[in-house]
């Protein structure tokens, strides 16, 4: 029953392999196996059962860190099929669409002046993100590798916005 | 006293030793107990909780908490103020250079040297470790006192903001003490257990945990028992003692009296008077302060509101962050809940009101909830409980690339038990061996962060440049604390790693400082060595015997006898006083233990995911 090492994170946490996750019913397997899992069950066990909580432990929570993340997971899944993307090095979107997208987006957030302006580009990025992801588990369950592969590179994007649009919100609010 | 030994069979088990919960605070200590989900302070036969983190070193044994504290206000007595410590959590796992920088701040003397640092106090050279072992031995005589029984064993609580090297240095103090640490919790997290046991509290909480010396804060989903930290962050030097001094520079400047000036004694005599002026001033508007020329100055709150102004500003701004990291809004909280004393300070408690936009929680004394919390956990990992608790590292975990450049390897607010791994290679044929150092910090490059280790990899098998492949583990555990591993990949040969703390103590100072604090000294430290070598002995025998029973069916044809020879054995060298015999009879009942153990194991995980779905379990993992 011991999940192969190196384990597939879906099958640690029985789960199918697909990219659409229910984060609620994830959260559930991840507590229960912790319950059963964590160190803190072990305190009182031998080096042996404590050194083995300890491996299991860690193991679940990179599952939990990966599957629970639209990219991280879109990642692995990839990475399952053998396709490497957004490596640490040369991941600048190079796909002409993602780059115009990003070019609009950018002249957007320098001319949102306001909170409430940002806000609503926020809210338009928050929306595409959820698109894309939708796209994403399409395109896995249809196991195109190379369209998701592309849409996982644009999610990338999506999230490196959302973390600009939240630094520009602190400028126009420091301004005010 | 040792551990009963269960004979087989023999039921109900007697209730498990206690294990304690020490709050080990910069200005105060505290140590509570737990029975059945609920907490108790053990308090002093004057009903106070509050032991004062104060040691004195005269002439005899070491006097902590409020009698350390006498020579300081009377400036006199058989002590002498130079005999005095106060505040050494602020040094835990700090090295001189560290102080260095703190200089003027601290009144003491710092030795200069490597390593962890060491103060001259009462003409003896003791580091923050011995310090604090001494006030955790204050500690656990006051709870042997009040429970009537020999203590042993406590969760001890540690600023979620501490480095590596402060967790370390804290659990040894704790093993100097004679208290093997369950598990460090981070303060603001077992603040949130006292809160979701004792007040059934669920849903998104913010502790706000402003102490002596430290300040932490986290955001903790409560759900069902499960405590999970969502984000932490902090400031491991930002606390009332900063208030303290603010106030104790304004007034001297004031009088024009250059802080320079001073002596030892009168440096902390000012800063005693400014904390009393602080106190009065959370309820009155108005205090005294009496000044070491034999004057008094008077002082309000509003000119004391303005000097700790930027220092309350800078604990705000963080929690703001905090906020950010775990992606919240702060309508999204449930409460907020005020810890450590500094939160008794009206301006403190409005900031936080104002960014948080709700009144903060402090219905549990925000001085003992700490260590309630710690206590509650202490019953938890000795008799058993549904409580989970998920902790996350505070700060970033890497390594140094090049050009001082600081390569994150495991990021904050990473669930623990955590591991991950990095590939190195070699840069010139032939190479053997590799330094790596390894740092803890936020910043980008070497110089601002923690440096925390460094290793050197021997053993790498001779190959051309870039061929071989090591893979170096960085694993944090439960406490928080970094256990570094190497393998050689292309040949499987695993890469020795000698560590080398930069702020810890070498192997083997422990050993001997526990000789050295013992009043006869070779006798007694073999045997409290001996003694924990069977207490781990027992521990290994009665898991295994609980196992047997358990699982016998899990037992592979001999394994049973194979076992049952081990535990014999190491029952018979148990009842004699050879440790290094104990020590490895343990070891080889956990080898001859291993299969059986992983087997229950795997048992357990198949257990948890049948009881979500079969089907899909067995889809995946393939039955």
């Amino acid at each position: 029953m011991q999940p192969p090492d190196p384990a597939d994170h879906f099958a640690r946490l029985g789960l199918a392999r697909a990219f659409a996750v229910d984060p609620a019913d994830l959260e559930r397997r991840y507590f229960a196996l912790q319950r059963r899992l964590h160190p803190d069950r072990f305190a009182r066990r031998s080096a042996t059962e404590r050194a083995l909580s300890m491996r299991q432990s860690t193991a679940l929570n990179e599952a939990y860190g990966v599957l629970g993340d639209p990219l991280r997971r879109a990642e692995y899944l990839l990475s399952l099929l053998g396709v490497t993307v957004n490596a640490e090095t040369g991941n600048r979107a190079t796909d002409p669409e993602v780059l115009a997208e990003a070019m609009e987006d950018r002249e957007a957030a320098m001319e949102a002046g306001n909170a409430a302006a940002v806000d609503r580009l926020a809210a338009g990025a928050k929306a595409r993100r959820a698109a894309c992801e939708d796209e994403l588990a399409r395109c896995f369950a249809a196991e195109d590798a190379d369209a998701a592969a592309r849409l996982a590179t644009r999610l990338k994007y999506l999230e490196t916005l959302a973390g600009e649009l939240r630094a520009r919100r602190r400028i126009v609010a420091e301004a005010v | 006293m040792l551990l009963d030994i269960h004979e087989p069979g023999q039921e109900p088990a007697p209730a498990p030793a206690p294990a304690v919960g020490i709050d080990l605070g910069t200005t105060n200590s505290v140590v509570a107990t737990a029975h059945g989900g609920v907490s108790e302070v053990l308090r002093d036969a004057d009903g106070g909780a509050l032991v004062p983190s104060v040691v004195a070193y005269g002439a005899g044994a070491p006097v902590v908490g409020a009698a350390a504290l006498d020579p300081v206000e009377r400036g006199g007595g058989d002590l002498r103020a130079g005999d005095v410590v106060s505040s050494i959590k602020r040094l835990m796992g700090r090295g001189a250079d560290d102080i260095a920088a703190l200089a003027g701040s601290l009144p003491y003397r710092v030795l200069p040297g490597d390593g962890m640092a060491r103060l001259e106090v009462g003409g003896r050279a003791l580091t923050p470790v011995e310090i604090s072992a001494d006030i955790l031995r204050a500690l656990r005589a006051r709870a042997e006192t009040a429970l009537g029984e020999e203590v042993t064993k406590a969760v001890v609580t540690v600023p979620a903001y501490f480095d590596d090297a402060a967790r370390t240095a804290t659990r040894d103090a704790a093993r100097l003490a004679g208290l093997e640490t369950l598990r460090l919790v981070s303060e603001p997290t077992a603040a949130a257990l006292a809160y979701g046991l004792d007040k059934a509290a669920e849903g998104l909480y913010a502790v706000f945990d402003l102490g002596g010396g430290t300040f932490d804060v986290s955001i903790l989903r409560l759900e069902k028992g499960v405590f999970q930290v969502l984000a932490t962050g902090g400031d491991a030097a930002l606390g009332g003692d900063d208030f303290d001094r603010a106030l104790a520079a304004h007034l001297l400047a004031a009088r024009g009296v250059a802080e320079g000036a001073l002596d030892e004694a009168e440096v902390k005599s000012v800063l005693l008077s400014a904390r009393r002026a602080k106190e009065s001033l959370t309820v009155g508007e108005r205090a005294t302060v009496a000044l070491p020329d034999g004057g008094a100055a008077e002082i309000d709150r509003t000119t004391f509101e303005g000097l700790i102004e930027p220092l309350v500003e800078r604990a705000i701004g963080i929690c703001a962050s905090v906020l950010e990291d775990a992606d919240l809004a702060r309508e999204s909280l449930e409460g907020v809940v005020l810890v450590g004393g500094a939160t008794r300070v009206p301006l403190v408690a409005a900031r936080v009101a104002a960014l948080f936009g709700r009144a903060p929680l402090a219905d549990i004394d925000p001085d003992e909830v700490v260590a309630r919390g710690a206590a509650l956990q202490a019953e938890a990992l000795t008799a058993g409980s549904d409580t989970l608790l998920l902790d996350v590292t505070p700060l970033s975990l890497g390594i140094e690339t090049m050009g001082g450049l600081f390569e994150r390897i495991v990021p904050r607010n990473t669930p623990i038990p955590a591991a991950r791994a990095q590939d190195f290679t070699t840069y010139s044929d032939g190479q053997t061996g590799m330094s790596i150092h390894v740092l803890q910090g936020e910043r980008e490059t070497v110089d601002r962060n923690r440096s925390l280790a460094r290793f050197e990899l021997t053993g790498i098998p001779p190959m051309v440049a870039g061929a071989a492949r090591i893979r170096v583990t960085f694993a944090v555990d439960a406490d928080g604390l970094l256990i570094v591993g190497a393998r050689e990949e292309t040949t499987g040969t695993e890469s020795a790693v000698e560590v080398k703390p930069s702020y810890g103590l070498a192997d083997g100072e422990i050993e001997r400082m526990l000789y050295d604090s013992m009043e006869h000294a070779r006798d007694d430290a073999t045997r409290r060595l001996l003694a924990e070598s069977r207490v781990e002995a027992e521990r290994m025998i009665a898991a295994t015997r609980a196992a047997l029973v358990a699982d016998a069916s899990l037992l592979a044809a001999g394994e049973g006898r194979l076992i049952e020879a081990a535990i014999g054995e190491l029952e018979r060298a148990v009842a004699g006083d050879d440790r290094e015999l104990i020590d490895g009879l343990t070891v080889a009942l956990d080898d001859v233990a291993r299969p059986f153990a992983q087997k229950r194991m795997d048992r357990s995980i198949a257990a948890a995911l049948e009881g979500r779905d079969i089907a899909a379990v067995d889809a995946e993992v393939g039955g």
